[in-house]
């Protein structure tokens, strides 16, 4: 069973905001995690690595909370590979 | 100590995306021309942004031999074509005396870029080894060493790194040597070439670059935009220039630097207008007397509101009437290069009456509302005028120039 695209990118932005998994849920801002606009630009790369797809500026300078960045993974995903697929 | 000295501008040298020379830039800044354009150096197949402001029509071999060009990096390069051409502008005429008091200042934040990325993309993509003499190439103070070699020039020489302001600082210390009288003449400016693929992809990560153009102070602005070149500026005390009948473009009368401490790379107007105050100060100038500000304006979403905050800061009533453009809408953001050509673009707008613009604004933005100048140059009569350079890192450097009347 695939990990679900909302729990990778929970982990990504624990491990960017060197924060707990259990502080992170879909509700988590940024901001409630310490992130500063530098940290957000750090998660948006570890995002286009992990999921191999490219976040434009406009999107990746927006984001503020969980929410935001797992609707921005989604978005930019290839619909042939499924929602919920890992990429090879 | 004897009293401080007065410190003119007797010679000037620039290659930009704007021309291979002063005249070609100045003709440029004038016409409100921008020098932005796709990419011809790197693959922009590679990159997500296609524009910069690269020095077209150069040719290497038209100034160098190949055994020279062997120690060359592109940015040193350029500050040799633009110390030759400041020189010659100048009508320095060499002694051993004034060698050995002639110093060199140079600012350049990156150093061989271009060579780097050859050395290391060779290495960790095919093993290849690096180029013998990929260390001297891309050492920062290149350009300063190979200036001083040119014209055996024996005084304190150097480079300043502090990102965009490095060339501002740069002319500052010179601008001090020569004031105080420990040094009878300088070459200082600065030099850049960024445009190496490993390294634009660092900017492009940093989401900072305009996906179409520079736009500084409109609301339509995405970003800023790179360039490359060099700019070089010939001080000297004023008694000694009108000794030997010297052509002055304009005085340096003031320097001021500060410290924002406060971010990595959000600007901070209270820091900003430390750094301009400091350099009216030094100056002996009021805001009032100030008619032009040659702006920072990176055309960033960060820089542009809060250099108009600093500049009402220190200029309060009087920035209703100040008239401020960003020349980097034409020549790009050249790094640590920018101060040098902004000093250039500044003394030239003082000697030929006329204020460059701020090129491809389209919008007004009610969180930057002074006079931008907008697309057209004007003429004007300004007394005083003033460069800024704030670096990321919060590192800030002003400098204040007056025009100069024969």
């Amino acid at each position: 069973m695939p990990e679900a695209i909302e729990q990778r990118v929970m982990k990504a932005i624990a491990a960017t905001a060197h924060a707990p998994i259990e502080q992170v849920t879909p509700e988590t801002t940024f901001e409630e995690l310490g992130m500063t606009s530098l940290d957000a630009l750090a998660l948006i790369a570890d995002l286009e690595e992990e999921f191999r797809i490219e976040i434009p500026n406009e999107d990746a300078l927006s984001l503020r909370d969980v929410r935001q960045a797992v609707a921005c993974v989604r978005a930019l995903l290839p619909e042939a590979s499924g929602p919920e697929a890992r990429p090879s | 100590m004897s009293a401080p000295r007065r410190v003119v501008i007797t010679g000037m040298g620039a290659v930009t995306a704007l021309g291979r020379n002063v005249a070609e830039f100045w003709d440029a800044l004038a016409a409100g021309r921008s020098g932005i354009r796709p990419l011809e150096t790197v693959d922009r197949s590679r990159l997500r942004f296609e524009n910069g402001a690269e020095v077209r029509g150069y040719d290497p071999a038209g100034h160098f031999s190949d055994k020279e060009l062997d120690l060359l990096d592109r940015f040193a390069q350029f500050g040799l074509v633009a110390a030759r051409e400041a020189v010659k502008d100048a009508g320095v005429e060499w002694t051993r005396d004034l060698r050995e008091r002639t110093c060199v200042v140079t600012g350049s934040c990156l150093g061989g870029k271009i060579s780097e990325d050859e050395a290391f993309g060779g290495f960790y993509a095919e093993g290849r080894r690096a180029h013998p003499l990929a260390i001297p190439r891309a050492m920062s103070n290149a350009a300063a060493s190979h200036i001083s070699m040119e014209f055996g020039i024996l005084g304190p020489t150097y480079n300043v790194s502090t990102a965009c302001a490095s060339a501002t600082h740069a002319i500052g210390q010179a601008f001090a040597l020569v004031r105080s009288g420990a040094a009878e003449l300088a070459l200082t400016g600065g030099c850049e070439a960024p445009f190496a693929l490993g390294h634009l992809k660092k900017w492009e990560a940093l989401r900072v670059v305009a996906p179409d153009t520079c736009r500084p102070f409109s609301k339509d602005r995405r970003g800023m935009i790179l360039g490359e070149g060099g700019a070089m500026l010939v001080l000297e005390p004023l008694d000694a220039a009108l000794a030997r009948g010297a052509r002055v473009h304009a005085e340096v009368v003031g320097f001021g630097m500060s410290a924002d401490a406060h971010h990595v790379t959000q600007p901070l107007a209270e820091g900003a207008a430390r750094a301009v105050a400091a350099a009216l100060r030094d100056a002996d100038v009021r805001p009032e007397q100030v008619g032009y500000v040659n702006a920072h304006g990176t055309a960033t979403a960060a820089n542009d509101p809060a250099e108009t905050e600093a500049l009402r800061l220190v200029f309060r009533e009087h920035a209703a009437r100040l008239a401020v453009s960003s020349t980097k809408s034409m020549h790009g953001h050249a790094l640590g290069a920018a101060g040098a050509i902004e000093a250039v673009a500044t003394a030239l707008a003082l000697r030929e009456k006329l204020l460059p613009p701020t090129a491809n604004y389209s919008e007004p933005d009610p969180a930057c509302d002074l006079d931008y100048i907008p697309n057209e140059a004007r003429a004007a009569e300004v007394g005083y005028a003033v460069s800024n350079s704030f670096a990321f890192g919060g590192l800030n450097g002003v400098l204040v120039l007056k025009r100069w009347d024969s």
